[in-house]
């Protein structure tokens, strides 16, 4: 087995790993403030990779303005999200969790008929932007730029994410929440702006993701709940509500994947099911979390 | 009989109960007294197992139970009740008593018979011993407060605790109803022989029954022993100024 | 967070639980016998297509009711029950289809097969924390998928295991009226049967000292702790015996859809039997079956007019959801009661 073989699984694993770290850390702030679980997460993923493919379609339809797309599709996705929590979710709050639980559910049925409905069922793709459609040598593999471009975003998010939960007003609102949702009642007036706020940043995230993911793999349906099960467990593995855990949980996520393939070829899922199995085992609120 | 000694408890640096040593003897009627936020429910959910220590030990006839799962501890004698009533809201008074009957006698395994059917006259006799006969039908979560906070006495009961802990038996009841708690709370713990503990926040009811005091204050016990030696202390007197312990002497 | 029971959702009104019950028993007329019996004729009186969407609701029923011993019973929210479905369906079909054991065997195996996986997935799902239990079953069931499709040499992967063989109902002939049916008719008549004694059994458990125990966990989980119930014990109880019965009706299900494929176990499925619950009504027995019929006849319906059937269960879940919490038979026990209220005036 050559070095260049392990460097390059590493490097595959690291750009899934990124690409999680980003759909799951807005499910874990979501988690982390209102304790629901948004099953429809993933389903604003696929949502923004299908508004990046039309809007490429409409700014350029051969095939540039790849950044303008990204940006309509994350800000676009962002709005859906907070649309849905003004509209919605704000009935629900007083409601049980099953209601809130069953709702995001229905949101996952509704809007991947939705997708099939507007996009038709064809797998749908994008191409990388010319600036990062080239490729580096790197230990004597070929890295595409854009894959590095990945590898370089997810932590940037990561800090991103860091300064405005720990450097902002709204941020150290949305943490005071995490600790004790009744300390955000006690601070009163803004509860509802904070949450829709933090509802679009999630949904921001997802459709941001959506959108990058597009040159790398093909636009179908069905990509909701795919993504949205992975998601599950680097959070399970990770621990719910905890941001560096999201991160750390995506990164073993992403290696064990990619090195799983030798020991189970062919289906290295098995060694991810594995991994969560036994982090259940030993410490059942993920490696980051704190037990509830 | 029950015996916690050495007990802490912290959160996230913040020590909600330090250092607490605290024994109720058999047949006795304690309380633990303090103003919110004393560390009275914490103590009390660390003896029931809801939370694990993270120093000291409870002790149940000299036996360690420290951090045993609630379960455990149910069944080894400890009773409780909650500061947010605790029942199940959707079944009716009867079948609310009746389950905890089943689950006492161990048949909560049981497949194959009727759960309608059994432990009737102990759950009627229960609900009539507590004054809840005339509403055995009624949905648990209809109950009036007042009545809910009876049925989960009753609940407590029907598993034949030899202690029983009680978090605020009388939190929001009306004077009437405060009354009539304590009457039956007092005929109960004659009748079955009980040891029990409990939190209050009305001093006229606390010096009213209990045999024995534990005041807490942030997290320390500050002053024990019987009711007449607890308001005498001077330390007491300085926490609760202002607190209604001296108005009600 | 907790998936809390006490919602109008699950709520069973204990007294009309119990109207209900008296009208149908000293009423004099022992309607579940009827229902049975009515449904037993479908063969005769109705046509091809009729025995075809009278098994699927027989099968449905069975699935949805195992689902409700979780959602209504012991106040679980699977979103991944279509996973022992899914096993039941598979281990019946490869012990009948590559090994030629006969379904009498073969039918049993599959529900214990699933009860296996169900408590192996279920240590999982029902430890420690409550919210992961949504996640997980979810998680589990993509697993399932992902093994049907990934794995060729025994789930046959996308191909999937077709021409299952029907059992042997020749004896069938021999009872009167009988001989003439055909062994799509006959294997419904089978389904029936089977069906019949499961849902008896698992009312039968709902009822006794077992099942009380797991409606004092739906109520109030805390407070169950402390009448000395292991809670998490009893849940995995709860989800095995509901994924043992699900594995039953997807072993059924394999065998009248002559195949099994990797998409019967997608998530999807678990979609439609959780709103065929609720649509039935989660808080009544009767509710899921009643669900079952109205979405399998809802399904033929709509799929003339279009093929987003998700759409469909998704806007039902809403209204469901904002509407009418208590479901089909919910709803009409709310009527009865408005009737009779109004009648005594």
């Amino acid at each position: 087995m050559s070095s260049s073989f392990l460097f390059s699984q590493f490097m595959g694993g690291l750009t899934t790993a990124m690409f999680l770290f980003l759909i799951a850390s807005g499910l874990s702030l979501v988690f982390g403030v209102m304790r629901i679980i948004n099953f429809a997460h993933g389903s604003f993923y696929m949502v923004g990779a299908y508004l990046a493919w039309q809007a490429v379609q409409w700014v350029h339809p051969t095939g540039g303005g790849f950044w303008l797309a990204v940006v309509i599709a994350a800000v676009g996705v962002g709005l859906l999200g907070a649309l849905t929590e003004r509209l919605f979710f704000r009935s629900l709050y007083g409601r049980e969790e099953l209601y809130q639980l069953l709702f995001t559910y229905a949101l996952v049925l509704i809007l991947g008929d939705a997708a099939k409905f507007v996009w038709g069922t064809d797998q749908l793709s994008v191409s990388a932007p010319p600036a990062l459609a080239g490729s580096v040598q790197i230990f004597g593999t070929t890295q595409p730029l854009y894959t590095l471009f990945i590898i370089a975003i997810g932590p940037a998010i990561a800090f991103a994410l860091w300064l405005l939960l720990n450097r902002t007003g709204a941020g150290r609102m949305l943490r005071a929440a995490q600790m004790d949702r009744e300390m955000l009642d006690a601070l009163g007036a803004n509860v509802g702006t904070i949450y829709t706020l933090m509802f679009a940043v999630s949904a921001f995230l997802a459709g941001l993701s959506g959108a990058l993911v597009t040159p790398i793999e093909s636009i179908v349906p069905g990509m909701d709940v795919l993504i949205i099960v992975q998601a599950f467990i680097v959070v399970v593995i990770g621990g719910m509500g905890s941001l560096w855990g999201t991160f750390w949980g995506s990164v073993i996520y992403g290696q064990v994947l990619s090195f799983g393939i030798l020991i189970f070829p062919g289906f290295s899922l098995f060694s991810v099911f594995a991994l969560m199995a036994v982090i259940l085992i030993v410490r059942p609120w993920g490696l980051f979390g704190r037990p509830l | 009989m029950l015996e916690v000694s050495g007990l802490s408890k912290s959160f996230g640096g913040f020590r909600a109960v330090s250092d607490v040593s605290l024994t109720v003897d058999t047949r006795q009627i304690a309380a633990v007294i303090g103003p919110n936020g004393a560390g009275k429910s914490t103590l009390f959910n660390l003896i029931t197992g809801h939370l694990r220590p993270d120093g000291g030990t409870v002790r149940l006839d000299g036996r360690d139970i420290t951090g045993a799962p609630p379960y455990r501890i149910c069944r080894m004698g400890i009773g409780r009740s909650f500061q947010r009533t605790n029942i199940f809201s959707q079944l009716t008074v009867f079948e609310n008593v009746q389950a905890a009957f089943l689950v006492h006698h161990g048949r909560g395994r049981n497949f194959w018979l009727r759960a309608d059917s059994l432990y009737r006259e102990e759950t009627a006799a229960l609900l009539a011993s507590i004054g809840l006969a005339a509403q055995e039908e009624t949905v648990a979560g209809t109950l009036s407060y007042g009545n809910q906070k009876q049925l989960e006495l009753g609940l407590a009961l029907a598993s034949s605790p030899a202690v029983l802990l009680l978090d605020e038996p009388t939190a929001g009841m009306s004077a009437t109803e405060t009354h009539e708690t304590i009457r039956l709370l007092e005929r109960i713990a004659a009748e079955r022989a009980l040891t029990l503990l409990f939190t209050e926040h009305d001093m006229e009811v606390v010096f009213s029954i209990a045999q024995k005091i534990a005041v807490l204050h942030q997290g320390h016990i500050i002053a024990e022993g019987r009711p007449e030696e607890v308001r005498a202390d001077p330390e007491v007197r300085r926490v609760y100024l202002g607190h209604g312990l001296t108005h009600t002497q | 967070m907790t998936v809390a029971a006490s919602t109008p959702m699950l709520r069973r009104h204990a007294l009309a639980a119990t109207a209900l019950r008296d009208r149908i028993l000293s009423g004099g007329v022992p309607w579940t016998l009827v229902i049975f019996l009515l449904m037993a004729t479908v063969p005769w009186l109705g046509s091809r297509y009729d025995t075809f969407l009278a098994s699927q609701i027989t099968i449905d029923a069975l699935f949805a009711v195992s689902l409700n011993l979780l959602l209504g019973t012991t106040g679980l929210v699977s979103f991944g029950h279509v996973a022992y479905f899914g096993v039941g369906a598979y281990v019946c079909g490869i012990l009948m289809k590559t090994y030629g054991v006969p379904f009498s065997l073969a039918f049993p195996a599959s529900g214990l097969g699933a009860a296996l996986f169900a408590l192996v997935s279920g240590y999982f799902c029902v430890r420690l924390i409550k919210l992961y239990f949504a996640m997980l079953t979810l998680a589990f069931s993509q697993i399932i998928w992902a093994i049907a499709y990934k794995w060729n040499a025994v789930t046959g992967g996308d191909q999937g295991l077709p021409e299952i063989p029907y059992p042997h109902l020749d004896w069938m002939s021999s009872i009167p009226g009988c001989a003439d049916l055909s062994i799509g008719a006959r294997f419904y008549l089978l389904t029936l049967v089977l069906v019949a004694v499961s849902l008896a059994i698992v009312h039968h458990i709902i009822r006794s000292p077992f099942g009380r125990v797991l409606t004092t966990i739906r109520d109030n989980p805390e407070r169950a702790a402390f009448l000395g119930i292991n809670v998490r014990l009893y849940q995995l109880a709860s989800f095995v015996i509901a994924g043992g019965f699900a594995g039953l009706a997807g072993a059924l299900y394999g065998i009248f859809s002559r195949g099994v494929f990797a998409d019967y176990v997608f998530w999807s499925k678990s979609a439609e039997i959780l709103i065929m619950t609720i649509l039935g009504g989660a808080g009544y027995f009767w509710g899921p079956p009643v669900g079952a019929a109205a979405l399998v006849w809802l399904n033929q319906v709509i799929t003339d007019y279009t093929q987003y059937w998700s759409f469909v269960l998704g806007a039902i879940l809403l209204v469901l959801l904002f509407g009418f919490p208590g479901g089909i038979v919910g709803g009409l026990d709310m009527l009865w009661q408005r009737l009779k209220r109004l009648r005594n005036a």
